[in-house]
């Protein structure tokens, strides 16, 4: 195990090959037919949400009373709303909205879990029980319903709804970063830096840190999915992005009126959230097949 | 007495024990402090605007607003050992009264949904593991990516829709339909229950109509992880030397499964039992909502959106508690149950 490690900092081969690795994984990736529909569901969701003023076919707030509660036609694909909004367009601009929020809760998630995971892992002993002791008690937490209690308090909104996904977040993330520093400060070469004289402080971001980020990465991937599902019920249950936001979730619940004569108002968002997080967690199964040979598929 | 007096398994059941209640004190510590971060003022809320300073100081003591933090915090305490809740600004109730009404509903919704995820989760992901990557495989790990992906409100909705608008199979919204409603005595909570125990099979059947939908539609995302854990843990035992050689001597599927697998898998599905129990009311919250169900989530949304805490914290801890202990149940059987994982 410990002889496949590189002998040069893992930063140096990381900043040397990080083009050649990523076009490596991007072939690996093409031989999973799963997880490469799931990345290239993931793109297009990208690029919808970068060019909804492009791509939607009406503004998300244009109002037609005229054109209210139509069912899907060729004007309106997916239908319209009770405002006559155009169902297809609020869609793509709520792109915009799920993408900010996963990728908000991932970039505070992923950094503090990461630290705090290395950290135990690193100096061990008493700094690792009482650090994990902490992970375990949010961990043990019922994630939702305390998110659900956070965002109450906090008051509603978009932002609040990304503290409180986040608050709770990050307990998995620590958990594996904290697994894989167990591992890799008794490596050769953590121990050659050691002995040069690094600082606790530079063998953790230089050494250790960068060998932690192929897995965390594979987990935040994963757990996209389930940060999709849910700020979609924080937005559901009226405390995520506020009307007349097109969050996908609040969308449902102003269509849940409609829903035994109009179905298509709520059932509609309803596919855009299944979507993005199917495509999430398969983008994520291959990765982690693809980064962690360890893990074969179980 | 000494710590090395006590055996590996005592002190493995002692950290556990010791962690547990770590967890329960936090749980205590942050709904507390979810309780005080309100930005809405708890004394003008009750008072009003109009109040006159003097009214004012005097409701803030009587809160106990007064008091430094940790004596509150003290006190918040003790009022939760003499299970006292407080008021529910919403039905103007003590919030433990209300909560014996809707606990036992959440209760009797999840636990015939973790009946259903079990009967329909463990035979498929055996299928999936004794057929491994034929089509009976690949249709048990698209049910489960799914199920691990699906919007549980949105599915719940989608089955409303089909079975209850289009169909015409399932009973709609509610526990029974309206005409039903309130004709039993309640002694349990549980309307299944308490209709055969007042012998009204009518009501019964009704509400068996009336749960089998939101029930089977929570139940997805827990048959999801089911049939997957099944199916990884059979794979496991499957490759061991001891299902190889019952092989070699002639040993069927069958036999195989009943006297090998079934068996060594037994302890590890009880863990997953526990853990899935405890999603399945977190699942419950918003299904709860979709359904009109008069559970913990709908009691619990309601007040969020009124910003009636005391109503919000008695729901998160209450959740939270059934949440841990699971899971702490689940270590249990994980450590004690399975001779193998002899830890320490």
């Amino acid at each position: 195990m410990q002889d496949t490690f590189p002998l040069k900092t893992p930063t140096q081969t990381r900043m040397s090959g990080a083009g050649m690795a990523l076009r490596r994984f991007y072939s690996d990736l093409r031989r999973e037919p799963l997880g490469h529909a799931g990345f290239i569901v993931i793109m297009i969701l990208i690029l919808a949400a970068v060019f909804a003023p492009l791509l939607a076919p009406y503004p998300a707030a244009r109002q037609s009373l005229g054109e209210a509660l139509q069912s899907p036609s060729a004007q309106h694909w997916l239908g319209t709303d009770e405002f006559g909004r155009d169902i297809l367009s609020r869609l793509i601009w709520g792109a915009q909205i799920t993408m900010r929020t996963v990728l908000s809760v991932s970039a505070i998630v992923g950094p503090v879990g990461l630290m705090i995971g290395i950290t135990a892992g690193y100096f061990g002993g008493r700094t690792d029980a009482i650090l994990m002791r902490f992970t375990d008690v949010v961990l043990s937490f019922p994630s939702l319903v305390l998110a659900l209690a956070f965002a109450a308090a906090l008051g509603a909104g978009l932002n609040t709804a990304i503290i409180a996904i986040s608050l709770t977040a990050w307990p998995p993330i620590a958990r594996l970063a904290r697994a894989e520093a167990l591992v890799v400060r008794n490596t050769d070469y953590v121990a050659a830096a050691r002995i040069y004289g690094a600082s606790h402080l530079r063998l953790l971001l230089l050494y250790i840190a960068p060998m932690c980020v192929p897995s965390v990465v594979v987990r935040l991937t994963l757990n996209m999915a389930t940060i999709t599902l849910t700020a979609a019920s924080l937005g559901f249950l009226g405390l995520g992005a506020q009307p007349p936001m097109p969050e996908w979730g609040a969308m449902i619940s102003a269509g849940r009126r409609f829903m035994l004569d109009q179905w298509w108002v709520a059932v509609m968002p309803g596919f855009a959230i299944l979507i993005t997080s199917l495509a999430f967690n398969v983008l994520g199964d291959a990765m982690r097949d693809i980064l962690d040979p360890r893990h074969t598929r179980g | 007495m000494s710590s090395d007096t006590l055996g590996g398994p005592a002190r493995a059941f002692a950290g556990r024990v010791l962690q547990f209640a770590i967890s329960i004190f936090a749980l205590i510590a942050v709904t507390f402090t979810i309780g005080r971060l309100l930005p809405t003022d708890p004394v003008g809320a009750i008072v009003g605007e109009l109040a006159s300073p003097e009214a004012y100081a005097a409701m803030r003591e009587r809160l106990g607003l007064d008091q430094p933090v940790i004596w509150q915090f003290v006190s918040y305490l003790r009022d939760l050992v003499h299970g006292d809740l407080g008021f529910a600004a919403m039905t103007g109730r003590p919030v433990l009264d209300d909560l014996k009404i809707a606990f036992p509903a959440t209760l009797e919704l999840a636990t015939l949904a973790i009946i259903i995820s079990f009967i329909l989760g463990v035979p498929l992901g055996l299928a999936a593991a004794f057929n491994r990557d034929t089509w009976i495989d690949h249709i048990a790990r698209i049910i489960s990516l799914v199920g691990h992906s699906i919007p549980v409100f949105w599915f719940g909705i989608v089955g409303l829709v089909v079975f209850y608008a289009w169909l015409q199979i399932a009973g709609g919204p509610g526990r029974v339909d309206v005409f039903y409603e309130g004709l039993v005595p309640p002694v349990t909570g549980m309307i299944l229950i308490d209709s055969l125990l007042a012998g009204e099979t009518a009501i019964f059947w009704n509400a068996v109509s009336h749960i089998i939908l939101p029930a089977s539609m929570l139940a997805y995302a827990a048959m999801a992880y089911i049939t997957r854990m099944t199916r990884a843990f059979t794979l496991e035992q499957l490759n061991q030397d001891y299902v190889v050689a019952a092989r070699a001597k002639g040993a069927g599927q069958a036999r195989i499964l009943m006297h090998h697998i079934l068996p060594n898998i037994t302890v590890q599905l009880v863990t997953i039992l526990a853990i899935s129990y405890g999603g399945l009311l977190e699942g419950a919250v918003v299904t709860e909502i979709v359904f009109s169900w008069p559970g913990l989530g709908q009691y619990m949304t309601s007040a969020l959106l009124i910003g009636d805490m005391n109503a919000v914290v008695a729901c998160t801890m209450v959740i939270g508690l059934m949440f841990m202990t699971l899971n702490f149940l689940s270590d249990i059987a994980y450590a004690f149950l399975d001779p193998r994982t002899g830890e320490g």
